[in-house]
C-alpha cells in the first residue's frame, strides 16, 4: 500500500477499494497544504472522542463538511475530487486544555475549502456545508466553529447591509456620538395605544430610537397594525417636539415571508425609517428582507434572538464572530452584539472582536479578541452594532470607552425604569452620553474620570442625578463562559 | 422650543473655549471643519447654508473660531452649527456636528396630519419659522 507521510493513500486501487478508510487515508488531512487566497478557511475547536487522534478528528471534520460519507464511494472518481475535498492543514492544542488541566483536550483545527464548493451570494449554502453535518458527528465529543476567513472573491457576491453606518447617519442627521435607544417594556401585554405612549415618552425625552422586543409580533393583546399605527403617531409627534429625526424599530417577524412583506409594506406606507427582524427567521428570509429593505430605503435592524443556542458554550456551536460575519454578508444594518458590562453574556475583549467584525473595512488578526484571520471586507457597508441588555446611565463612560461612537446604546429598563418617568430616563441617558462624548473629545481620561464627569452633569440635570442614584450598585460581574483561549507563546503544532 | 439636533443639544450652550476644544479634537484627527447656518431647522433640511468652504488641513483652531464669529456677525439670529468631515475611504462623511448658535426665539414645528384610507395617517412636519419667508 503506498501511503504518504500525511497518511494519504494515493494508489487509486487501494484508495477506492470498497470499505471504510480513515479520513486521513482518504486525503482530508493535508499538513503541507497552503490555503489559496480564494479558499474559505475555518478554524474549528474540536474535542475528539477518546482514542481518536486530533489529526484524524480534524480530517473527519473536513470530510464531513465537504465530500465525504462514512464509506468509500467510487463515484468520487467521476469528479476532480481532490478539489472538492476540504483540507485540514493544521491542528493546534488549545492552551489550558488536556493533560495537567481540568479540561478535556481540545484542538483548533484549520480547514480550507475551495471556492467551487459554495453557491455565490448564499449564506444558506455556506452554513449547510460548514455547520451542516459535523456538529453531531460521533468521533467528536464537541465542535465549535470559532472563526472563518471569507475569500474576497466570495464577499463580492453579496450586497451586504442595505443602508450601512454611514448612510444611516446621513439619513438620520446624527453624527459623532452613539445613538440611543430603548426596548419597550413590558414586552408583552400592552395595548397598541399604551405601547405607543412608551414610545412617545422615550423619544420625546431624548432617545433616537425605540424598539419592539423580539417576541412582539401580532398577539391577541396587540395586533401588528395597531402597533404600527400608534408607534408612528408617537414617532412623528416626538420628531415635531424635538426637531430631530426619530425612529421606532417595527418588528415585522412573522410566520411566513408573505406576512413579513405585508408588514414591511405597511411600515413603509406609514413613513417608518426602520424595520426589524429576529435572527430566528432564518438565513433565507434574512437575505430576502434585506433585498426588500435595499429596494425601499429602509434601515434593517437585526435582533439576534436565539443566538445563545449556537454561540454561548465554548466547546460546542458557532462563535458569534462567525454569525456576525455571515450577517454582514447577508445584509443587516443593526446587529445586537453584546454590552460586555450588562446582564447578558460577554467578555469585553471578545465583544470588541464582534464589533470590529461589524465595523471594520479590514479586520486584522487579533487573537486577544478572538479574531483568527485578517478579513478584507472590500468596501462592503458597515453594520451598526447594538449594545442592549441591563445597561444604565452610570456605565456611560465604560460603554463609550469600549465601543466608541458607532453603536446604538439601548437602555430598556434603564430608561423606562427611571423613578421620575420615561422622559426623565431618556433625558438622563442623553445627557450622560453627550457629556461623556464632550469630555472625551476634550482629551479627558473618561475611564477614570467618568463617574466624576457624570456627577458634575448631574448637578444641573436632575434626571441624571436620579438615574445614578437608582442604579449606583447595579453591575453584573459574572465570569464569562466565552473567552478567547490564547497565550502569546507559540502553541504546539501537530 | 429647543431643537435637539447635533451632538451636544442636551448640554448647556457651549462657550467659545468649549467650541474650540471640540474643533481642536477634530483637527487632531485630521478632519476638515466647516461652519453652516440656517433659518430653517426642519429635521429633513440637510443642506444648511455653508459659511465659506469646509476648511481642509487646518493647523489652528483659531481659524474656525474666527469664521464662526464672522458668521455670527453676519447672521446673528439663526441656527449655526460646526461640523467635522472625515474623508477616509469608507467614511467620507460627517463625523461631528453640533449647534453653536440659536435664534432668540425658536418657534418649533407643527405636526400636520392627513387622514388617509383605513386608519392610515400621513404626517408632515412644518417649521413655524417658514411662516416668515427667508430674509424677511
Amino acid at each position: 500500500m503506498s501511503t504518504q507521510t500525511d497518511g494519504r493513500i494515493t494508489d487509486i486501487k487501494e484508495r477506492y477499494k470498497g470499505g471504510v478508510l480513515k479520513y486521513k487515508q482518504m486525503g482530508y488531512w493535508r499538513p503541507d497544504y497552503e490555503p489559496k487566497d480564494t479558499d474559505f478557511i475555518c478554524v474549528f475547536r474540536i474535542t475528539p472522542q477518546e482514542g481518536v487522534d486530533p489529526e484524524e478528528a480534524a480530517a473527519a471534520v473536513a470530510g464531513e463538511s465537504s465530500t465525504a460519507t462514512w464509506t468509500v464511494v467510487w463515484t468520487d472518481l467521476l469528479t476532480a475530487h481532490e478539489d472538492y475535498q476540504a483540507k485540514a492543514y493544521r491542528v493546534d492544542a488549545v492552551p489550558g486544555t488536556g493533560a495537567g488541566t481540568d479540561k478535556e483536550e481540545q484542538y483548533f483545527a484549520y480547514i480550507a475549502y475551495d471556492l467551487i464548493l459554495f453557491e455565490e451570494g448564499s449564506i444558506a449554502n455556506v452554513t449547510a456545508s460548514l455547520i451542516g453535518n459535523v456538529f453531531s458527528f460521533k468521533p467528536l465529543k464537541a465542535a465549535r466553529l470559532e472563526d472563518i476567513r471569507i475569500p474576497v472573491a466570495y464577499v463580492k457576491t453579496f450586497k451586504g447591509p442595505p443602508t450601512g453606518i454611514i448612510v444611516e447617519r446621513e439619513r438620520l442627521d446624527k453624527y459623532g456620538r452613539p445613538l440611543l435607544g430603548a426596548t419597550m417594556k413590558p414586552k408583552l401585554g400592552l395595548s397598541g395605544k399604551n405601547y405607543g405612549r412608551v414610545v412617545y415618552e422615550g423619544l420625546t425625552g431624548g432617545l433616537d430610537f425605540t424598539k419592539d422586543d423580539e417576541n412582539i409580533n401580532s398577539q391577541p393583546f396587540m395586533h401588528w397594525r395597531d402597533r404600527f399605527l400608534f408607534c408612528m403617531e408617537a414617532v412623528n409627534r416626538a420628531q415635531a417636539n424635538s426637531g430631530e429625526i426619530k425612529g421606532h424599530y417595527l418588528n415585522i417577524t412573522a410566520a411566513t415571508m408573505e406576512d413579513m412583506y405585508e408588514r414591511a409594506e405597511f411600515a413603509k406606507e406609514l413613513g417608518s425609517n426602520i424595520i426589524m427582524v429576529d435572527l430566528i427567521i432564518g438565513w433565507t428570509a434574512i437575505q430576502s428582507i434585506s433585498n426588500w429593505a435595499r429596494k425601499n430605503d429602509m434601515i434593517l435592524h437585526m435582533h439576534r434572538a436565539g443566538h445563545g443556542t449556537y454561540t454561548r458554550q465554548k466547546n460546542h456551536g458557532v462563535s458569534f464572530r462567525v454569525m456576525a460575519k455571515w450577517l454582514r454578508l447577508a445584509g443587516v444594518d443593526h446587529l445586537h452584539a453584546g454590552t460586555a458590562v450588562g446582564k447578558l453574556e460577554g467578555d469585553p475583549m471578545t465583544v470588541q472582536g464582534y464589533y470590529n467584525v461589524c465595523r471594520d473595512s479590514v479586520t486584522k488578526q487579533d487573537f486577544s479578541r478572538g479574531i483568527f484571520f485578517d478579513q478584507d471586507w472590500v468596501d462592503l457597508k458597515k453594520v451598526m452594532p447594538v449594545a442592549s441588555g441591563g445597561i444604565h446611565a452610570g456605565q456611560m463612560h465604560q460603554l463609550l470607552h469600549l465601543f466608541g461612537d458607532d453603536v446604538v446604546l439601548q437602555f430598556g429598563g434603564g430608561t423606562i425604569g427611571h423613578p421620575a418617568g420615561i422622559q426623565a430616563g431618556a433625558t438622563a441617558n442623553r445627557v450622560g452620553i453627550e457629556c461623556m462624548v464632550k469630555a472625551r473629545n476634550e482629551g479627558r481620561d473618561i475611564i477614570n474620570e467618568g463617574p466624576d464627569i457624570l456627577r458634575s452633569a448631574a448637578k444641573w440635570c436632575k434626571p441624571l442625578e436620579q438615574a445614578l442614584e437608582t442604579w449606583k450598585d447595579v453591575s453584573f460581574n459574572y465570569t464569562s463562559t466565552d473567552t478567547p483561549d490564547f497565550v502569546t507563546t507559540p502553541t504546539t503544532s501537530n | 422650543m429647543h431643537i435637539t439636533q447635533g451632538q451636544f443639544s442636551f448640554l448647556p450652550p457651549l462657550t467659545d473655549a468649549e467650541i474650540r476644544a471640540q474643533v481642536d479634537y477634530a483637527i487632531s484627527k485630521g478632519w476638515a471643519v466647516s461652519v453652516e447656518w440656517t433659518d430653517d431647522p426642519h429635521p429633513r433640511n440637510v443642506y444648511w447654508n455653508m459659511w465659506e468652504l469646509p476648511m481642509f488641513e487646518i493647523k489652528d483652531g483659531a481659524a474656525v473660531i474666527y469664521e464662526l464669529q464672522a458668521c455670527r456677525k453676519a447672521h446673528p439670529d439663526v441656527y449655526i452649527k460646526v461640523n467635522a468631515f472625515d474623508n477616509t475611504r469608507g467614511v467620507e462623511s460627517m463625523v461631528m456636528s453640533y449647534i453653536v448658535n440659536r435664534p432668540a426665539n425658536e418657534p418649533g414645528f407643527a405636526l400636520i396630519r392627513q387622514e388617509a384610507e383605513g386608519r392610515v395617517i400621513r404626517y408632515t412636519t412644518r417649521a413655524y419659522s417658514q411662516d416668515t419667508p427667508s430674509g424677511k
